[in-house]
């Protein structure tokens, strides 16, 4: 589905004059594979090129170096562009600065609209769009009067509206409650089982990360670690060396085994736990 | 001192006839030097309520007393108030202006008519107390990264020198670095300047570790004030306000249950695991 | 202080009104306007509120919530009053130092009290009515003409309807920073106005920023959904005109040349009706 090559990407800091004052290197040669059909969750702290990877990969930026091919199409290729970014939905962290109309169903009719889908076809897109996000009955509302979770919603509704074979969410519950975080990440699973579409989530929370297929730490513009999320979150020594979360048993149980208690090193769940204590008891 | 509130509520009207009450018969007491995490979902109203504590809204039932004085009474000066009770809002680099960082700090301070030096010592006293030192003072605050210009703009609202310092969800938007920094930098504050820190915030992961005292928020009242290891006996409660207690208590929680005698009221993964190898006696230790 | 302005905003529900071709709203409140200039004696401007009242009734937007929006232009509606109160030549009904009261001063300012009045009121009904898309597309469809010209109507229409959109989400963000720069002891409430200006720097910079951090954002947004302006794109719901948005066209013509009518024959009515 995505194939990333050695991509290297700098941004250039202009001075005054208009030349070059400052080359930041925010992608250091990464390469990535993503199937399709997988979740893949993207963790990592601030400035470690995550961002920066995902619009790459909607063909909003271009590599300085290396290349990014999606669905078998070469970002660069500027035929292609649109085909890309309409299969390669994005979303990104403020749902308030990505929606551009004043009632729910035309906002989510833009994409559609763009892609020149005829209007008949784009009434029943918006219908299962919103349907398949559990927002149709808001349909006739204005999204200033959406939480944020809702809000949220209607823009993945809007990318779906464009039928996308891969989404691409950038941060999506940076800015939301715990509520609207689980709501969105509701919706993007289920997008992912029930209609095969790939997801590639960004965040910093690493409960997101769970459920994954696989997830990928990002550090310094290249990949960390990666992995399932059993195997990343037992590495529990470099996680918190790159300053990120593990989930509580997986801390606690590698504090217990510092402590030298014999239990495994890839606890994940609080039964699992109980169990290896059990088992150390007896 | 501190503040006192006596039986508030407050009304918003939204426009056609619609009413929404905000805030419903809270009383409470935030004493001097004491550290408390309020807590509640999106729209319980603990946003409206930390708004009253400065007198940025009116409660439209009810007083507020600040050091024993009714902050809406004749005469009474509200700026001060907003110098000794300071708010820290959500986002708060968003209130950054000025042309370089240490301007922008000297606001505040300025506003209180000090002198331009007295205003200079406040300012860079501050922002040495999160952490920035003189060379970023004549940064442009836009150039600073997100956790900077957060940092930045809590020195904005320290420098007026406040007896307590309220911050309104200081961690939103964070990554996991951001956030530690932030919460590690007001703890070391509040041992620091003895002050009162109200720390608003829906994460009980984020606060329980450093506060003293939990006021829970649900749909405008005040449900729970008490310390921590009391609030979260009640997390069955707690979740179906939306909220929950830190993870580990439901983890030891999980293991009392499966038969093993570990301490539930532990805050923090160090305490799990003294009391979890406490039970485990001597079979536990590998060594032996 | 924001939350008050309701012009330019849509107000959701179920009318007649509601369900015209924008196209048909467009040209009507035009026309409207127009005749609010063509009227000058009372029995015009009973006209023009009927027509009005009569449309509000049809919208289902509660008055009060409509009359709401126009407290926020009340201030400008008074100076204008007072200026061409005191400033229009004439005769002199009341004098204090060197302003006077004059007669045609008065009659004007009344006259061109019910005008403003009437213009907010009809407009903002058209705003409340159709919503921001709708609006965009018969500006579009009714500038067509102008693309000859090479006048890019298409990306006139969407900036307008994106700068009607983030008008609610800018407002709450000016009271928001406000309030923030309030906590840090800045006043706002000055009654000097060398102070008053200078106060408003803590509020307009960040707002200033952020307005421009919220267009990148949303325009590298509108990319990623495909948008490349007007060029083979396709609508939803294109606008075509059904039986009801011809009948619509006949009563504003049919009332615009009422307002014609009353103008020729204003000097043969009867008092008051010819004031």
């Amino acid at each position: 589905m995505i194939k990333i090559r050695k991509l290297i990407h700098d941004y250039l800091k202009h001075d005054e004059d208009g030349a070059v004052s400052e080359e930041i290197r925010a992608l250091a040669g990464l390469d990535l594979d993503v199937k399709p059909g997988e979740f893949i969750v993207i963790l990592g702290h601030n400035g470690c090129g995550k961002s920066t990877l995902a619009k790459h990969i909607n063909a909003l930026l271009f590599p300085s170096e290396g290349e990014v091919w999606v669905d078998g199409m070469n970002t660069v290729d500027g035929e292609k562009l649109w085909d890309i970014r309409q299969e390669a939905g994005m979303i990104f962290q403020n749902p308030d600065n990505q929606i551009i109309a004043q009632v729910v169903e035309e906002d989510v009719a833009f994409g559609p609209e763009n892609i020149g889908v005829p209007g008949e076809k784009i009434r029943k897109r918006v219908e299962e769009s919103l349907k398949s996000v559990g927002m149709l009955e808001y349909r006739r509302k204005s999204p200033g009067r959406l939480s944020g979770g809702q809000k949220q919603r209607v823009c993945i509704a809007g990318v779906i509206a464009m039928r996308p074979k891969c989404i691409i969410m950038d941060e999506p519950t940076a800015m939301l409650d715990p509520s609207g975080r689980v709501e969105v990440l509701k919706t993007a699973r289920q997008l992912n089982r029930e209609e095969g579409i790939t997801v590639i989530l960004i965040t910093h929370y690493m409960e997101e990360a769970i459920e994954a297929d696989r997830v990928i730490v990002m550090d310094k513009g290249k990949i960390a670690l990666q992995g399932t999320p059993r195997e990343v979150f037992s590495r529990v020594e470099e996680m918190k060396d790159l300053h990120l979360d593990v989930p509580q048993v997986s801390l606690l149980a590698w504090e217990l085994r510092r402590r030298g208690l014999k239990i495994p090193a890839d606890i994940l769940t609080r039964e699992e736990l109980a169990d290896a204590l059990e088992k150390v008891i007896s | 001192m501190g503040l006192k509130i006596e039986d508030i509520s407050f009304t918003y009207e939204t426009g056609t006839a619609m009413q929404v009450r905000a805030l419903n018969h809270i009383s409470c007491e935030i004493p001097d030097d004491r550290f408390i995490g309020l807590i509640g979902h999106t729209g319980s109203g603990k946003s409206t309520l930390v708004q009253m504590l400065n007198g940025l809204l009116k409660p439209t039932q009810g007083r507020i007393l600040f050091n024993g004085e009714d902050i809406h009474g004749d005469g009474y000066d509200r700026k001060n108030l907003r110098a000794k009770v300071g708010l820290v809002f959500q986002y708060p680099e968003h209130q950054l202006f000025e042309a370089d960082v240490l301007s922008d700090v000297m606001f505040g301070p300025r506003n209180l008519g000090l002198s331009e030096e007295e205003c200079r010592k406040r300012a860079s006293e501050s922002l040495f107390m999160v952490g920035m030192g003189e060379r970023f003072f004549k940064k442009s605050p836009f150039d600073l990264s997100g956790g900077e210009k957060r940092r930045a703009a809590i020195a904005g609202v320290l420098a007026m020198h406040p007896q307590i310092l309220i911050l309104d969800e200081p961690t939103a938007g964070l990554d996991p670095r951001g956030r530690d920094e932030i919460l590690g930098l007001i703890s070391e504050m509040k041992k620091k300047l003895r002050m009162t820190i109200v720390l608003v915030s829906h994460s009980m992961d984020d606060v329980a570790r450093y506060v003293d005292q939990i006021m829970v928020m649900n749909n405008g009242k005040l449900v729970y004030n008490d310390v921590p290891s009391e609030v979260f006996r009640h997390h069955k409660e707690l979740e179906t306000m939306g909220l929950s207690a830190p993870q580990v208590i439901y983890i030891m929680e999980y293991l009392k249950e499966r038969g093993l005698p570990v301490n539930t009221e532990v805050l923090d993964i160090q305490s799990a695991a003294d009391s979890i190898m406490a039970c485990m006696g001597p079979a536990g230790r590998g060594r032996s | 202080m924001f939350e008050n302005i309701t012009i330019g905003q849509y107000y959701q529900t179920r009318s007649p009104l509601h369900s015209l071709d924008p196209r048909v709203k467009l040209t009507g409140t035009l026309l409207y306007i127009i005749s609010l200039f063509i009227v000058n004696c009372a029995a015009g401007y009973l006209l023009a509120a009927l027509f009005l009242v009569c449309m509000i009734r049809l919208s289902h937007v509660p008055f009060r919530y409509i009359v709401r929006g126009m407290r926020a232009i009340l201030f400008l509606l008074a100076i204008t009053m007072l200026f061409n109160m005191f400033l229009t030549p004439g005769q002199v009904l009341w004098q204090a130092g060197p302003l006077h009261l004059t007669r045609e001063g008065l009659t004007f300012a009344v006259k061109m009290a019910f005008r403003l009045t009437f213009l907010i009121l009809g407009s903002s009904l058209m705003t409340l009515t159709t919503t921001p898309t709708q609006l965009t597309d018969a500006m579009e469809s009714l500038m067509r003409p102008l693309k000859v010209l090479h006048v890019p109507v298409h990306e006139i229409a969407m900036m307008m309807s994106i700068a009607l959109r983030f008008i609610p989400i800018l407002m709450e963000e000016a009271d928001k920073i406000m309030k923030a720069q309030m906590a840090r002891c800045a006043e706002f409430d000055s009654k000097h106005l060398m102070k008053k200006i200078k106060s408003m720097v803590p509020l307009l910079v960040p707002l200033f920023v952020s307005a421009f951090r919220r267009a990148n954002d949303l325009a590298m947004a509108m990319e990623a959904r495909c948008y490349r302006g007007g060029e083979g794109r396709t609508r939803m719901n294109p606008l075509i005109y059904r039986t009801r948005d011809w009948i619509a066209y006949g009563v504003v013509f049919g009332f615009m040349a009422a307002a014609i009518a009353l103008r020729v024959f204003s000097a043969s009515l009867p008092f008051p009706l010819n004031l």
